[in-house]
């Protein structure tokens, strides 16, 4: 299904002939049909609202992607090196992680935003600068119980290094737990990013986010309905794809049962 | 008589994604009154499952065939039956006494509650019965003892409050599988002493689980060997070290290094592995291994034959 | 005679408050095998980790091939690594579940000669498995495919891949079925006659380490309490503790029941002064209640602690 929509945000905007930006006056605020090929209806700008979902999906689906990457890459080195070094490092490291976590989340973002403006790609960063720390504990967490195991004492005894050690042993024994996170992350990430465009904070205009069209969509909501059910139920189903490609994805990756 | 336990064609066995699994094969067994029977076998011989089914503790496994115990059929009894029957007068102790009794309750509150479940005794009378079954079963500070947390006991005393709680309904059979196996040698030795002084006491049968044949040899009148899931030779103990018939049983002696006896520069072996779960079978299971196999035992299954007491299954059975 | 291959002075190894190995001094020499046999919490696997410096020791000396590894740097630890190996006791829990067999035998050689070429690399590999009896097409499966046996087969062939000069068996053969233990310590065997290596051989089992060390080594709580060769330890035990054991042992045909040793109720930690095996010796005075018997050299390579060894000790039964 995953596949499915990814095909469909790709490739959608090209069976229709509207793009995002043009306004057609003839057609605002009209109900989903098939005049002028506006499918999802329009909205208030006389912009097509399908091919706005379909890019908002995009949008959506890039900022977790890029998000979640980022946050496993750093929440997954940072986790690893401080549960396999322990001791001080792993004591300091830690209550770096605890600091951050105890900043709100929104302030910090409208912060960055107050600082570089707003921007697509500071979206990006602010975002996955967030999301690691959890994933930094539970790979830490993880790396405890790995350290344990013979195997991590047959490589010390083999005269491997540290940074052999956790790049070869510990880290692909953790790609069970990070990848259910992370499947986690990424609906999580998605649900932030729309709540921030939905704030006024992310994707601005003329872009489209889902959560910028289900803003519009709420303000529209008695008039014209299709502009908020619309984005909401994608976004819904996205969501929803995303969890269950989580769980196959991770029963695919364990060697056991391959 | 009527046997304590009797097992007919019993089989055991798990349905996996890749196939079926035969825990245990057509196994038949009798124990009879106040029998020590042990049961000898590796990995995949099906000697724990066997009684875990007897146990009713089979799990998702498919149990088939028949289990009676003192002429009643467990297999397919109600679960009431089979509750007043199980933890009372057929009982079990378990090969790791680190995890077999429950973390967070108190021994007495564990073994009073035996007492109370099977035998209708208040908590105060249940207490006073399960502080004698420790002194019974040699616990120092026995009244210490009941108040205390099984972390707060070594594994040795955790497998004597084991065998505490197995006693206290006066069961007709105790079933002990692999009791010792987690234990040090010289509380092995304790273990199997309490075990031998409390059967000449009480009287009742036991069936004594064990890959180690010495363990064994200490304290069974009769015993069963299994491999693969069957019975491969019965016999009485001193009879089946002095005179295996089974080529298995034979290598296996051979195999068991011993105190006394000479040094040799390597090691009796046997050959290969015992089969793997869901390994591909020869009708006779110990073909591949056996230096007496022959064409025959590998298209045709041997049976177990021979008098009660004495039964082998083999197609050229050492004499 | 030659020098030791490996010397291990006053070895003091604590975990916090609790003790697990105290003042172990013993020498291994190149060739031979020494058991170190002893019950849970005699710290015989930690004394392993502790000459591995797996575990940090609190004090103490092991000097191998001459250099003390605990006052060592780590590069130069690491150096010597490739001579001093070890194989565990959970075959299945020391291979790393998400490498390949022939990768973690391939390990070793990528750190230590990553001059070799993947070729050259692959070809060592797949002679160390036919080596330990296993087939070279075998190299790209993963342990959980493989019974306990295999898997331990594969341990010792990445332990030797680099031809170390001390293999440690940490109860190698403990987890094993009895008809696989034999193949197991015969290959071991085999190893030791091809390259000349020292085991230090760590297990619980009387009758395996009567047939394969030349030395035994008997750990209690803690402490050595007897070193002797093979034959003069088992046919004649001093230390209490040591007949005690060996009487222990079932036998087939069962011996004459003996009064097994009462439950000892000192933890090794805990010890405070006197005999760690005191509450649990027949042979005790009030004196070993108080002075801790030193292990001393009765007889040229027999070494006891024990107050009374001098005299000739009623044998218990």
């Amino acid at each position: 299904m995953i596949c499915a929509l990814l095909v469909i945000t790709l490739l959608g905007p090209w069976l229709n002939p509207n793009n995002t930006q043009t306004l057609d006056w003839l057609h605002v605020a009209a109900r989903p049909g098939l005049q002028g090929a506006h499918w999802f209806g329009t909205d208030r700008l006389g912009r097509d609202l399908y091919v706005r979902t379909l890019a908002g999906t995009r949008v959506s689906l890039s900022v977790g992607l890029v998000a979640s990457i980022l946050s496993i890459v750093v929440g997954v080195s940072y986790g690893a090196i401080a549960g396999y070094l322990g001791g001080r490092t792993d004591h300091l490291m830690m209550r770096f992680i605890e600091i951050l976590s105890g900043l709100p989340l929104i302030f910090f973002v409208i912060f960055l935003t107050v600082i570089f403006g707003r921007s697509e790609s500071l979206l990006f960063i602010s975002i996955g600068a967030v999301g690691w720390l959890t994933m930094a504990r539970i790979v830490r967490g993880q790396t405890l119980s790995i350290r344990q195991q013979d195997y991590i004492a047959a490589a010390v005894a083999s005269g491997a290094s540290a940074v052999r050690i956790i790049a070869k042993h510990v880290v692909p024994n953790l790609i069970g737990p990070v990848v259910v996170y992370a499947t986690l992350t990424v609906p999580q990430i998605i649900l932030f990013e729309s709540f921030l465009s939905f704030l006024g904070l992310g994707i601005q205009e003329p872009g489209a986010s889902l959560g910028t069209l289900i803003a519009e969509g709420v303000g529209e909501m008695e008039a014209a309905p299709w502009m908020l059910v619309l984005p909401g139920s994608f976004l819904a189903v996205l969501l929803l794809c995303l969890n269950i490609f989580g769980d196959g994805l991770r029963d695919a990756l364990d060697v056991r049962e391959g | 008589m009527v046997p304590t336990l009797s097992i007919d064609e019993l089989s055991v066995s798990f349905t996996h994604r890749i196939g079926t699994l035969e825990a245990v094969d057509g196994v038949s067994l009798q124990i009879a009154q106040g029998e020590c029977v042990g049961v000898v076998g590796e990995s995949g011989s099906g000697k724990t499952q066997l009684f875990l089914a007897a146990m009713g503790l089979a799990g998702d496994a498919e149990v088939a065939g028949s289990i009676r115990f003192e002429g009643n059929e467990l297999l397919g009894a109600n679960q009431q039956a089979i509750n007043r029957v199980r933890g009372s007068k057929l009982t079990m102790i378990f090969q790791d006494p680190m995890t077999s009794l429950t973390p967070h309750l108190s021994i007495g509150t564990q073994l009073a509650e035996v007492l109370v479940c099977h035998s209708g005794l208040s908590w105060r009378e249940a207490r006073d019965v399960s502080l004698r079954m420790l002194e019974k079963v040699r616990i120092p500070e026995p009244r210490r003892r009941l108040e205390q947390y099984p972390h707060e006991l070594s594994g040795g005393m955790r497998q004597r409050v084991m065998l505490a709680m197995s006693l206290l309904c006066e069961p007709a059979l105790v079933i002990a599988d692999e009791p010792t196996t987690a234990l040090d040698v010289t509380i092995q030795a304790q273990i199997i002493e309490l075990l031998r002084s409390v059967r000449s006491e009480a009287g009742m049968s036991l069936a004594l689980i064990s890959h180690d044949l010495a363990v064994v040899a200490s304290l069974a009148d009769r015993i069963l060997v299994m491999y693969a899931g069957r019975i491969v030779e019965n016999a009485a103990a001193d009879e089946l070290f002095r005179q295996p018939r089974h080529p298995y049983t034979a290598e296996l002696l051979k195999c068991v290094p011993s105190l006394s006896g000479a040094r040799l520069a390597r090691l009796p072996t046997l050959a290969g592995q015992p089969p793997q779960p869901g390994e591909a079978l020869a009708a006779c299971a110990f073909a591949p291994r056996c230096p007496r196999a022959a064409e025959r035992c590998r298209s045709e299954s041997p049976v177990l034959a021979g008098a009660p007491t004495s039964q082998v299954a083999c197609h050229f059975p050492l004499s | 005679m030659s020098n030791p291959l490996l010397q291990v002075r006053d070895l003091r190894v604590d975990f916090g408050s609790q003790t697990a190995v105290r003042d172990v001094s013993f020498e291994l020499f190149p060739g031979e095998t020494v058991a170190l046999v002893g019950e849970s919490g005699s710290g015989k696997s930690t004394l392993a980790r502790a000459i591995l410096r797996l575990v940090e020791p609190t004090q103490g000396s092991v000097e191998f091939m001459g250099v003390d590894l605990l006052k060592s740097a780590a590069a130069v630890l690491r150096a010597q690594r490739r001579n001093l190996q070890i194989v565990f006791q959970d075959p299945l829990a020391s291979l790393n579940p998400r490498m390949t067999v022939g990768d973690a035998i391939g390990e070793p050689l990528k750190i230590f000669e990553p001059q070799l070429s993947s070729t050259e690399r692959r070809h060592k590999i797949t002679a160390m498995l036919e080596r330990v009896g296993m087939g070279a097409a075998l190299a790209g499966r993963y342990p959980h495919e493989f019974s306990g046996g295999q898997c331990q087969r594969i341990g010792i062939a990445r332990a030797m891949v680099l031809g170390p000069k001390l293999l440690i068996c940490d109860e190698a053969v403990s987890s094993l079925d009895v008809s696989i233990q034999g193949q197991i310590i015969n290959l071991l065997l085999d190893l030791q006659l091809d390259t000349g290596m020292s085991m230090l051989f760590i297990s619980h089992n009387l009758a395996v380490v009567r047939q394969l060390s030349h030395r035994v080594m008997v750990m209690y709580l803690g402490k050595l309490v007897e070193v002797a060769a093979c034959d003069s330890l088992f046919a004649a035990p001093l230390h209490p503790y040591t007949r005690a054991l060996l009487a222990a042992v079932p036998q087939i045909p069962p011996a004459t029941a003996c009064v097994p040793l009462s439950e000892g109720s000192l933890a090794g930690g805990s010890i405070v002064s006197g005999c760690a095996f005191r509450d649990r010796c027949p042979y005790a005075l009030p004196l070993c209640a108080s002075a801790d018997p030193p292990l001393d050299e009765i007889a040229v390579g027999r070494k006891v602690a024990c107050h009374r060894s001098h005299e000739a000790l009623i044998p218990l039964s």
